[in-house]
């Protein structure tokens, strides 16, 4: 039998943190900016089948970067609880909130108890009936949660994209003007750091998945669900190449 | 069989035996008391299950140019009671299919609930719609699961029709009660009036109509219908109350609004008075 040797729990907990950290930092980014139009959801991948972004509820959607397969259960578990949620209850009682506190207690339950932590960072994102109702919340692998204002972003060079997104974003833009903001910050980021360390690169639409949760469905396409995937096509049309 | 990662008990078998993507079973593992078959709570035997829960009647459902038909009446009746007039019976299941149920209301609008969770939990999860064959027989399996209430006298009988994407066209497909499914040709109808609806759809139904004869004549088998079976309503020019009818194609699901519904409904009558004659 080996000898246990001691570790702090701060050791412990930082090399755990550290750990995810690295995973995380790894991947392409995503975005979850709110607007006039609604919220929308940019992510960088050149997958067409193997989604970043996916629909959770009527007027709630998911964001994540990181690990896949880790992400994709979480995604799925979060269907699963809000179709439970809103089948015993109503529809309307399904909240971006009570999600994002269910992910909260998983993240922080599989970080403190399992023998490796979530390489995952994911985004909540509730769209209101006005811009001040939005909702937009970042939850980490320790199981941090926070409401952010505004947009979120989420992997790669995240301090990067976020201070070229303060020059960018603006509350007042549609789906279009957001997404061309997004996607020029993801451009001028650079890629991952240290390749051919060139500034901008070209992003086209087989490149990124963009996804939009629309302020009032009801009205513009008479759905109650408010998520809706934009197609390589309307992609072109709004980036004008 | 000898899977790659091992037998029954592997962590493979565990994780794929885990990962659903149909709602209701997920509900039938973690929360089974939700499930509309569930409640197999014994009636007094002897007891009419009609008398004490409410019944909701006739559906009719035609194909037309482009897409399929389906309209439902507005009673609900329990005994010798309208126990509603306003219940609705034709609910859109997703985007390019509709169900109607006839047959113990209570339950029957709750197989509805669940029957749409599935087909948007399924689409969420897999990232794909299902296609009309497999909605169908996901809907066969829940009439099934309902087998237990049925022989107690509080039967679901639903009528599914959409819009098949792949071969582009309208089908129509009915149950019994032991979710046998059944595909149907051109029209069909259930509940109680259906006998009447059928007989006028016979009449009344021809190859490629465009939408608004097919609601016409949707609404006229149902006029029929009403006219002869007490549990099924007509049209309610007091309270304005006019059938439910829902059309999908290849653009979807759609209703059809009030105004179109009081426009055919009111010539219907009018051609029945014109003629003045007994039915």
């Amino acid at each position: 039998m080996t000898q246990q040797f001691y570790v702090s729990p701060e050791q412990l907990m930082k090399d755990r943190a550290d750990f995810a950290r690295k995973g995380i930092a790894r991947g392409r980014s995503v975005m979850v900016l709110s607007c006039r139009d609604g919220i929308a959801l940019v992510a960088e991948n050149p997958s067409p089948s193997l989604h970043k972004i996916g629909e959770i509820y009527d007027r709630i959607a998911f964001a994540a970067v990181g690990k896949y397969n880790e992400f994709e259960s979480l995604r799925q578990a979060g269907v699963r609880y809000a179709d439970v949620r809103g089948y015993s209850y109503d529809r309307d009682d399904v909240t971006a909130r009570g999600l994002a506190s269910v992910y909260a207690q998983s993240l922080g339950t599989v970080f403190t108890a399992d023998s490796k932590p979530f390489e995952v960072e994911l985004a909540v994102a509730e769209v209101g009936l006005r811009q001040s109702d939005d909702h937009l919340y970042r939850l980490t692998f320790d199981g941090s949660i926070a409401d952010e204002p505004d947009f979120v972003v989420m992997g790669g060079q995240t301090e990067a994209l976020t201070e070229s997104l303060r020059s960018n974003w603006d509350a007042g833009h549609d789906f279009a003007g957001v997404i061309r903001a997004a996607v020029s910050s993801l451009e001028g980021s650079a890629g991952n750091a240290g390749e051919n360390g060139s500034a901008s690169r070209r992003l086209g639409p087989d490149q990124l998945e963009v996804a939009v949760l629309e302020r009032d469905p009801e009205s513009s396409r008479g759905s109650r669900r408010a998520f809706r995937r934009l197609s390589a096509a309307e992609m072109t049309e709004i980036l004008g190449k | 069989m000898n899977l790659p990662a091992g037998g029954h008990n592997s962590i493979f078998s565990q994780i794929s035996h885990a990962a659903t993507s149909s709602f209701s079973e997920y509900l039938a593992r973690s929360a089974p008391d939700m499930l509309p078959g569930a409640r197999t709570a014994g009636m007094p035997s002897g007891m009419a299950a009609e008398a004490v829960a409410p019944h909701a009647t006739t559906i009719v459902a035609m194909t037309y140019a482009g897409g399929v038909l389906m309209a439902g009446d507005r009673r609900a009746t329990m005994g010798n009671m309208i126990a509603s007039r306003h219940i609705e019976k034709v609910f859109p299941a997703d985007m390019y299919s509709v169900l109607g149920i006839a047959g113990t209301a209570g339950i029957a609008l709750d197989v509805t609930r669940l029957f749409q969770v599935e087909l948007e939990h399924y689409e969420k999860i897999e990232g794909t719609l299902l296609s009309l064959e497999g909605k169908a027989n996901r809907l066969g399996a829940m009439i099934r699961g309902n087998l237990p209430m049925a022989l107690q006298g509080l039967a679901v009988i639903p009528l599914f029709a959409g819009f098949d994407l792949d071969r582009r066209v309208g089908r129509l497909f009915s149950y019994d009660v032991t979710g046998g499914r059944y595909e149907e040709q051109e029209h069909h109808s259930v509940g109680s009036g259906s006998v009447f609806a059928r007989g006028a759809l016979k009449k009344l139904w021809k190859p490629n109509l465009d939408e608004a004869q097919a609601v016409l004549v949707s609404v006229e088998a149902l006029y029929d219908a009403a006219d002869d079976d007490s549990a099924t309503g007509g049209p309610d020019v007091v309270r304005q109350l006019w059938p439910v009818v829902y059309t999908v194609n290849a653009a979807g699901a759609r209703r059809i609004p009030e105004r179109d519904l009081a426009a055919a409904a009111e010539a219907v009558i009018a051609s029945r008075a014109v003629a003045g004659r007994e039915a």
